[in-house]
């Protein structure tokens, strides 16, 4: 699915990943944990092709194709999904509008057809009901004005009507009370599947009691410096980060 | 005075125009000839050069053309439509006139009464240069007339076709809306032009009297394209709790220059006034809004939007004067663009000169580009560069779009907008038709 080797990647001349790998296979979940500033964030928006992010070395394989060739939108379009830290608010285009258009290049790529105006309707509302997402908003403005809670099922709306292959959820729990987290975390596991994998970026534990993951992965200094299982995410919650960095340092 | 104040006047004397004009023909070419030219240092002509008119030099008046009809859609309206091509009016493509609508040089005596009551007297033709011209060119035009408590059954659409010519040429285009007390009325003008290259020069005056509790929807659509200069005006007096729902929209040209003025004459008088233009090539599009609240308890909501692209060059002036007497006054004017390249460039200015003190009013104008995280946010989701940014642009400009009251106007304007932006107007059509 996903073969990360020895990645390298600034931000304005910083270099924030110094040496990342990471291996994901099909149906795999994998949690990165790690303080603030080790390079979370930089990973999924590296991944997803944000501008500004400036890859200066490693490879990375994404089902058997170099990512780096690919535009941001043609990644999407290949089933690469980063559900944002902070989803981006768009006043004057609908939340509607948005999904299918994204949902439309999607299909256009796999050769499905298109949704017809009414099936996607159907679609979208029986979705935004399974996040709990009042359908109220799919007729406002892209995350106009949508609670930090709301945004992120938002998100999982997206992601769940794209059908990704690949899902990265950047920090998709912080900020979430236990509800919310809840309908992220069913979203995600009603997603999970043989063929889908994920890749959980969080900093806190408590996501990881509702989403097991199969991998847990520590980031520290822009490299994974510790990798477990489930079990390594409580040792964290136990002992902070501090423990490592020392180890690692 | 310069040689093209004079071919003005020159011109007009070919034209044959009812006798009952004479004067006020007259008087206005004294003016006209008596003002001085608008230079780069005249404050309203600051950022819009005349140069354009000035090299083309009009001589000659425009022609009714043969096979425009190709080329020219309509917008999809039961309405009582005039078409003019080339400032001269086409029955063929017209309906028959309702008593309400009269042609200038049909007029009967009543009509006559009602025109002269009010032609020249909305626009204050000493300040605004073009409507002297448009005085000095007096000849046709149209005249709607709602009596009192009458409601127009069908929208007046008035349609001004431009063709080509081999030489530069001129048309003159007048519009005269009066609604008697409680009338109700909506008039759509349609400016278009059949060929990106053609040449031609048109000056543009509408005057709009909204009577007491009267209620007028107007809009003016100026589509024409590139190559064609046009100076207009729309010019109105709202009387006691008189409403004006005003929508302007404009795509660039080589000049285009579009005013309003708008009087609050009478207490509790209303303006909605929204605008979009769209100037992208070299093109450029200046509208100046001036609104007087002259009296109590009138309210002004103002929104024009911008989006300008490649090496275009919009210049949007606001004023809203509120005079001593025009306590409670509440008025709003709002002025966003959106720069689509690094070369295209805007003059905004909203002013707001308040000598009542018991009034809320608010003004901004702000300037941006399109959001680099917002494209990023769609791409990230499988939409394409150009798409994403025909979304954003479509974003910027909907909250006014979705205002439209009329269906068949938004209809019409969405998949020439689309077009615009020079992008697969499929995408458009798919999400705003769905």
């Amino acid at each position: 699915m996903l073969r990360i080797t020895d990645l390298y990647a600034r931000v304005e001349e910083k270099e924030i990943l110094k040496g990342l790998s990471l291996t994901v296979k099909p149906g795999e979940v994998h949690a990165i944990m790690g303080p603030n500033g080790s390079g979370k964030s930089t990973l999924g928006n590296v991944l997803s092709g944000r501008t500004g992010y400036e890859v200066t070395g490693g490879t990375v394989e994404f089902n058997g194709q170099n990512l780096f060739d690919l535009e941001t939108e043609e990644r999407a379009r290949e089933g690469l999904f980063l559900a944002f830290q902070y989803p981006v608010e768009i006043p004057g285009v609908s939340n509607m509008e948005f999904l299918k258009a994204a949902v439309d290049a999607r299909r256009k790529h796999l050769n499905l057809p298109e949704l017809s105006a009414v099936e996607f309707m159907k679609l979208a509302r029986e979705t935004s009901k399974r996040v709990s997402l009042d359908q109220a908003f799919l007729k406002r403005g892209v995350n106009e004005g949508f609670s930090g809670g709301e945004k992120k099922r938002n998100e999982i709306l997206q992601m769940m009507l794209l059908e990704p292959r690949l899902c990265i959820l950047d920090e998709t729990d912080s900020g979430l009370d236990i509800d919310a987290l809840q309908v992220v975390a069913n979203g995600v596991n009603a997603m999970r599947s043989e063929e889908r994998s994920f890749i959980v970026v969080t900093h806190y534990q408590r996501l990881l009691d509702y989403i097991v993951p199969d991998y847990v992965h520590v980031l520290a200094g822009g490299r994974i410096v510790r990798s477990g299982d489930k079990e390594l995410a409580k040792e964290l919650e136990a002992k902070g980060y501090g423990w490592i960095e020392s180890e690692v340092a | 005075m310069t040689d093209f104040q004079q071919e003005a006047v020159r011109l007009a004397a070919q034209q044959q125009s009812p006798d009952w004009l004479a004067g006020l023909r007259q008087q206005a070419a004294e003016q006209w000839l008596n003002a001085s030219w608008p230079t780069r240092k005249t404050e309203h002509w600051k950022y819009t050069p005349l140069l354009p008119l000035q090299k083309d030099g009009f001589k000659q008046w425009a022609q009714a053309a043969g096979d425009w009809q190709s080329t020219v859609e309509f917008i999809d309206l039961d309405a009582t439509r005039l078409v003019f091509v080339n400032g001269v009016f086409d029955a063929t493509s017209s309906s028959s006139l309702p008593p309400n609508i009269v042609r200038f040089i049909d007029a009967d005596a009543a009509a006559q009464a009602i025109i002269e009551q009010h032609l020249g007297k909305v626009v204050d033709s000493e300040r605004h240069l073009f409507a002297a011209l448009s005085n000095t060119w007096l000849a046709d035009g149209v005249l709607v007339h709602v009596p009192r408590n009458e409601t127009l059954a069908k929208p007046v659409y008035i349609v001004h076709v431009s063709t080509p010519g081999a030489e530069p040429a001129t048309a003159n285009q007048r519009v005269l809306v009066v609604l008697e007390e409680s009338a109700r009325a909506n008039v759509i003008e349609h400016y278009v032009s059949t060929d990106a290259v053609q040449n031609s020069f048109v000056n543009s005056l509408s005057e709009l009297v909204v009577g007491d509790n009267a209620e007028l929807h107007h809009y003016r659509l100026n589509l024409e394209e590139e190559n064609l200069l046009h100076l207009g005006g729309v010019h109105v007096n709202l009387l006691r709790n008189a409403r004006l729902r005003g929508f302007a929209l404009a795509q660039g040209s080589r000049l285009k220059r579009i005013d309003y003025q708008v009087n609050h004459r009478g207490p509790g008088a209303d303006l909605n006034l929204q605008g979009i233009y769209l100037p992208r090539n070299n093109q450029m599009v200046d509208y100046h809004t001036n609104v007087q609240h002259c009296v109590p308890h009138c309210t002004t909501n103002e929104i024009f939007r911008g989006i300008i692209g490649d090496t275009a060059h919009a210049v949007f002036n606001g004023r809203i004067h509120i005079f001593p007497d025009a306590q409670k006054t509440l008025a709003e004017l709002s002025n966003k663009n959106l720069l689509t390249s690094n070369k295209a460039e805007v003059d905004t200015k909203p002013e707001l000169e308040i000598y009542a003190d018991d009034v809320k009013c608010a003004h901004g104008a702000t300037v941006s580009q399109l959001n680099a995280t917002a494209l990023y946010y769609l791409q990230s989701r499988g939409v394409s560069r150009q798409d994403a940014e025909v979304m954003l642009s479509f974003g910027f400009i909907n909250e006014v779009l979705q205002d439209i009251a009329e269906p068949a106007v938004l209809d019409y304007l969405l998949p020439r907008i689309a077009r615009l932006f020079g992008r697969d107007s499929d995408l458009l059509q798919r999400i705003h038709h769905d």
